[in-house]
C-alpha cells in the first residue's frame, strides 16, 4: 500500500520533470562549493550592475543579503504598516463594540476607556503584524498567484538544496547577454552553468490557483472541516465537561436551596435595617387613613407623568382594577373582585389617600411599596385622577 | 591574535572629575539648604546607581548564563561599571541617618495610631530594614569580587575552567539578582508610601534597571569601539545586538509598567489607587504624560526600524536617552512623596544627577585604567570577534 503510493508519487514527478520546456530563455544559472564562493559571485554580480539575479544556498548564509546589495528590504515598511492598520482598526472596534453599538456599565467604569483596550490592541497589532508580512512576502515579493518557477524541478533547484550554493541571473536584466554572463561564471570558478528555459506552462498566463477543481477541493475541504468541528463539538461533546459551552456552572439560581446556607434557601434577606439603593421606607406605614390626607401629589400633571403613571398602571393595577378601573380586572374569578375606583367615595378622597391605599395595601390588596417606586405610585395615582375624570367628563372638559 | 588596547582618552577621567565635583558641590549646598528635600535627591541618585551598578552585575551573569559570545568582547564594559556595588556600601551610609526624613513609617507616633503600619512593622521597621540593606549589599560585592576576579585570573591563565566556575555563580546569581534587586525596590521606594503595596513593584523597577543598564554598556562600547579603544574593531552588525536589546528591555519595562497601572486602575480601590492619584493631581500629570512618551513611545519608534539598530550614532543617542528616561522613571517613583504638591525640579535635585553621572565615570575610567578592557583569556572571545548575526 505504501509503496504503491510512493510509486504514485514518484511517477507524478518523473513525468513533471518532463514537461517539455519552451525555446524562451528564462535565466543562466551556475553552481559553487563553498560558502565563500557565493559570497564572492553575489558581491562580484552585483557590482556589475545586473539587478534581477537571486542566490539559492541549502542553508541560510549570513549577510549574502548584503552581498547582493539589498540594503533597504521591503517587508520591514510592510510589516510596519500591518501593524499600524492592526493598531487602528482594534481601537476602532473595540470602540465600536464596547460604546457604539452595544454600550454596556462594567465595573463602573466609561463605555471606552483606554486601559483595558491596550491589551487587545496589542494583539491585534501582532496578529496584523504577522499576517501582512506573510502575505506582503508571499503576494509582492514571491509573486504568489503564479506558483509554478521554471526553476522548479531542474537540477540546479535539486543541487542547491542539497549540497551547493547557486546564483541565477534572469534573461529579463536589462544587461542581460548570454555569453558575458557565462565568461563571467567561468571566471569565478563556477561549473554546471547551465540554460534555464520557461516550460510551456510558464508561458500561458493560466495559475493553478484560480483553477476551478483547485477552488471546488477547497471549498470542500473548508465546509467538511467546518461540519465536521460542528459535529464533534456541537453534538458528540456537548455534555463533555470542558466542551459544554458553560452550560453548567456552580451558581445558586433564584428561588432554589442551597445546602450551603443553615435556613436551606439560596436567596439571603438583606441585612437587618438596611435600606436598598434608591428606596425611601414609606414613613406613615400601617397607619390609619386619617392621618395622611394632607399629604399632596407632589409631580405636576403634565403628559409625561401622566403616560408613565398609565404605563405602571396597566402593569401593576389593571389586572385586578381593569384597564379603566371599573374593578373588571382579568384576574376576575381568581382573586376577590375589587371595588370600582369611580365610586363617590374614593372619588372624594384626597391624593394622599389614594396614594397611602396603594401604598400601604388595604385588607386583600396588598401593599405596592417595593414594587412601585415612590414617583410613579404618585404618578399612578395622577393617572386614577384622569380616569375618573374622564369616566364623568363634564361638557367643559371637552376640547373645544 | 594580538590585542593591544588603547589607553582611555584623559577627557574621560578629567569630565568625570568635574561632574563629580560639580555635582558633589550642588549636593551639599542641597544638603545646607533643606535637608529633608537634599535627603530624597539623594535616595534617587542611589537608586538610578544601583540600577547601574547592580543591572551591570546581573548583564555579566546573564552572558555567562546564556553562553551569549557576541557580548564577550564587550563584557568589561559591564564589569568595570559593576564596581559601583562597592561604593554602595559607602554611599548607603548618608541614607541611613536619613531614614527619619524619608519614611513615614520610622515615626513611632504615627505608627501607634495607624493600624495599617502597626500591622506591617513585624516587617517594616528600622533594625530590620537595615539588616536587609546590609544583606543585599553583602550580596552583590561578593558576587561582583567572584565574578570579577575569575574573569581577570582568565587574562593570564586562558582557563577554561574559570568560565565554567562563573556560569556556576551566574546560576545562583540570577535568583538573587531577583530577589533583591526586588527587596530593593520595596524597602528604599515603595515603602516611602507605607500604605501602598503593589505586588509588580518589584519586577518594575528590575524591568527599569536591566533598561538602564544594556544601555549604559551599549553607550561605552559603542563609542569604545567607533573611537578603536578596544584594540579590535567589530563591525556594526554587533551594535544591532545591544539595540535589540534596548528595545526588547525596554518594551518589557512598558509591559510591565502598564500592568501595573492597568490592574490598579481596574480594581479601582482606594487603597492602591492613591499611589496614582497622587501621580496624576496638580502639575505631576504632565510628568506622568511624559513618562509614556520619553520612555516607551518615542524609543519604540526610534528604535524600531533595523537601520537603527546598527547605526552607532543612534544607538548611543538613545542610550543616553533611555539612560535618562530611567532617571526620570526614578524621580516619578520617588518624589512625588515629598513634593506633594505638584511636580518641583531645582538645582537642588539636578547636583544629584550630576554626580551619578560623575561617579560612575570615574568608575570606568578608574578601572579601565587599572585591568584589560578586553577579557583577552576568555576561550569565547575569539568566537564573540567573529559572531554575525546575519
Ligand atoms: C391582586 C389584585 C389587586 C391589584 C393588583 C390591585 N388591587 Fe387595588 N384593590 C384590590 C382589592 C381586592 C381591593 C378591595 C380591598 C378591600 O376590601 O378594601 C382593592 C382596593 C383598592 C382601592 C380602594 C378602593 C376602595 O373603594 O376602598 C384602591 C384605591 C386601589 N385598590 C388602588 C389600586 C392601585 C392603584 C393598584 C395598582 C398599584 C391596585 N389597586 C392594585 C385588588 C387589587
Amino acid at each position: 500500500m505504501i509503496n504503491k503510493i510512493l510509486n504514485f508519487f514518484k511517477e507524478y514527478n518523473a513525468r513533471k520533470d518532463e514537461e517539455p520546456r519552451s525555446g524562451k530563455l528564462y535565466a543562466i544559472s551556475a553552481l559553487f562549493n563553498t560558502p565563500n564562493e557565493i559570497m564572492n559571485a553575489a558581491t562580484e554580480v552585483a557590482d556589475k550592475g545586473y539587478r534581477r539575479f537571486d542566490t539559492f544556498t541549502p542553508y541560510p548564509v549570513h549577510r549574502l543579503d548584503q552581498a547582493m546589495g539589498i540594503t533597504k528590504p521591503l517587508v520591514g515598511p510592510i510589516a510596519f504598516a500591518g501593524g499600524m492598520l492592526g493598531c487602528f482598526l482594534t481601537l476602532l472596534m473595540i470602540w465600536w463594540m464596547s460604546d457604539a453599538d452595544y454600550p454596556n456599565i462594567i465595573g463602573g467604569k466609561p463605555f471606552f476607556s483606554l486601559p483595558p483596550a491596550i491589551p487587545i490592541t496589542f494583539e491585534g497589532t501582532v496578529l496584523l503584524t504577522g499576517i501582512a508580512t506573510v502575505i506582503g512576502m508571499l503576494v509582492l515579493l514571491n509573486k504568489l498567484p503564479k506558483i509554478n518557477n521554471p526553476l522548479n524541478d531542474t537540477e540546479f533547484m535539486k543541487h542547491v538544496s542539497s549540497d551547493k550554493f547557486g546564483i541565477v541571473i534572469g534573461a529579463n536584466d536589462k544587461q542581460f547577454s548570454e555569453s558575458e554572463i557565462r565568461s563571467l561564471f567561468e571566471s569565478m570558478g563556477a561549473h554546471d552553468i547551465q540554460n534555464i528555459y520557461y516550460r510551456e506552462s510558464n508561458l500561458t498566463n493560466k495559475t493553478p490557483i484560480f483553477d476551478s477543481k483547485f477552488i471546488a477541493t477547497l471549498i470542500a475541504v473548508a465546509g467538511l472541516t467546518a461540519l465536521i468541528s460542528y459535529f464533534t463539538l456541537n453534538v458528540v461533546l456537548y455534555d463533555v465537561v470542558p466542551f459544554d459551552w458553560m452550560r453548567h456552572q456552580e451558581k445558586i439560581n433564584s428561588q432554589s436551596p442551597s445546602d450551603f446556607f443553615q435556613n436551606k434557601s439560596g436567596m439571603r434577606m438583606p441585612v437587618e435595617g438596611t435600606v436598598a439603593r434608591g428606596f425611601m421606607p414609606y414613613e406613615y406605614k400601617g397607619m390609619p387613613d386619617s392621618s395622611v390626607k394632607q399629604l399632596a401629589n407632589p409631580l405636576p400633571a403634565d403628559s409625561k407623568i401622566l403616560e408613565r403613571g398609565q404605563d405602571r398602571y396597566n402593569v401593576f393595577c389593571s389586572p385586578c382594577h381593569g384597564y379603566f378601573g371599573d374593578g373588571d380586572g382579568r384576574l376576575n374569578e381568581q382573586f376577590p373582585k375589587p371595588p370600582s375606583l369611580h365610586n363617590n367615595k374614593v372619588i372624594n378622597w384626597t391624593d394622599g389617600n389614594l396614594y397611602h391605599v396603594l401604598t400601604n395595601g388595604q385588607n386583600v390588596m396588598p401593599s405596592y411599596e417595593s414594587q412601585i417606586s415612590r414617583d410613579d405610585r404618585w404618578a399612578i395615582v395622577h393617572y386614577i385622577r384622569a380616569l375618573q375624570r374622564a369616566k364623568n367628563a363634564k361638557e367643559q372638559d371637552l376640547p373645544k | 591574535m594580538e590585542l593591544t588596547t588603547k589607553k582611555l582618552p584623559a577627557s574621560v577621567g578629567k569630565w568625570g572629575m568635574i561632574l563629580t565635583i560639580v555635582g558633589a558641590v550642588m549636593a551639599g549646598a542641597a544638603f545646607a539648604v533643606d535637608t529633608h528635600r537634599a535627603m530624597f535627591g539623594y535616595l534617587w541618585m542611589y537608586m538610578f546607581l544601583i540600577s547601574i551598578g547592580v543591572g551591570s552585575l546581573a548583564l555579566v551573569a546573564l552572558e555567562y548564563l546564556v553562553g551569549a559570545n557576541w557580548s564577550t568582547p564587550f563584557r568589561r564594559v559591564s564589569e568595570f561599571l559593576s564596581a559601583i556595588v562597592v561604593l554602595l556600601a559607602v554611599l548607603v551610609i548618608p541614607l541611613l541617618f536619613g531614614m527619619h526624613d524619608l519614611f513615614h513609617w520610622t515615626h513611632a507616633d504615627a505608627v501607634a495610631s495607624d493600624p495599617i503600619l502597626l500591622g506591617k512593622e513585624p516587617y517594616l521597621n528600622t533594625p530590620f530594614f537595615i539588616a536587609r540593606t546590609g544583606i543585599m549589599i553583602l550580596i552583590w560585592v561578593v558576587f561582583y569580587f567572584l565574578f570579577t576576579r575569575n574573569s581577570r585570573k582568565q587574562d593570564i591563565t586562558k582557563d577554561p575552567a574559570l568560565t565554567t566556575q562563573n556560569i556556576k555563580y551566574s546560576a545562583a546569581f540570577a535568583i538573587l539578582f531577583i530577589l533583591t534587586i526586588s527587596f530593593a525596590a520595596i524597602d528604599w521606594m515603595m515603602s516611602l508610601e507605607p500604605h501602598w503595596f503593589s505586588t509588580m513593584f518589584g519586577v518594575y523597577y528590575f524591568a527599569g534597571t536591566l533598561v538602564a543598564a544594556i544601555s549604559v554598556a551599549a553607550y561605552v562600547s559603542v563609542n569604545l569601539n567607533e573611537g578603536g579603544y578596544f584594540g579590535f574593531k567589530v563591525d556594526y552588525e554587533k551594535y544591532y545586538s545591544f539595540g535589540t536589546l534596548m528595545f526588547a528591555f525596554n518594551v518589557f519595562w512598558t509591559y510591565i509598567a502598564f500592568s501595573q497601572y492597568m490592574l490598579i486602575w481596574y480594581a479601582d480601590i482606594p487603597e492602591e489607587t492613591f499611589w496614582f492619584m497622587n501621580r496624576m493631581e496638580g502639575t505631576w500629570i504632565y510628568f506622568s504624560l511624559g513618562l509614556i512618551f520619553i520612555h516607551f513611545v518615542i524609543p519604540f519608534l526610534i528604535l524600531l526600524p533595523r537601520s537603527a539598530k546598527t547605526n552607532p550614532k543612534l544607538v548611543t543617542f538613545m542610550a543616553m536617552w533611555l539612560l535618562y528616561a530611567h532617571a526620570y522613571d526614578l524621580y516619578w517613583i520617588i518624589m512625588p512623596t515629598y513634593f506633594k504638591d505638584g511636580f518641583v525640579f531645582s538645582w537642588n535635585e539636578l547636583g544629584f544627577l550630576i554626580l551619578a553621572f560623575g561617579i560612575i565615570a570615574l568608575v570606568f575610567n578608574y578601572m579601565a585604567g587599572k585591568f584589560n578592557l578586553v577579557p583577552v583569556g576568555d576561550p569565547k572571545l575569539e568566537r564573540g570577534l567573529y559572531f554575525h548575526l546575519n
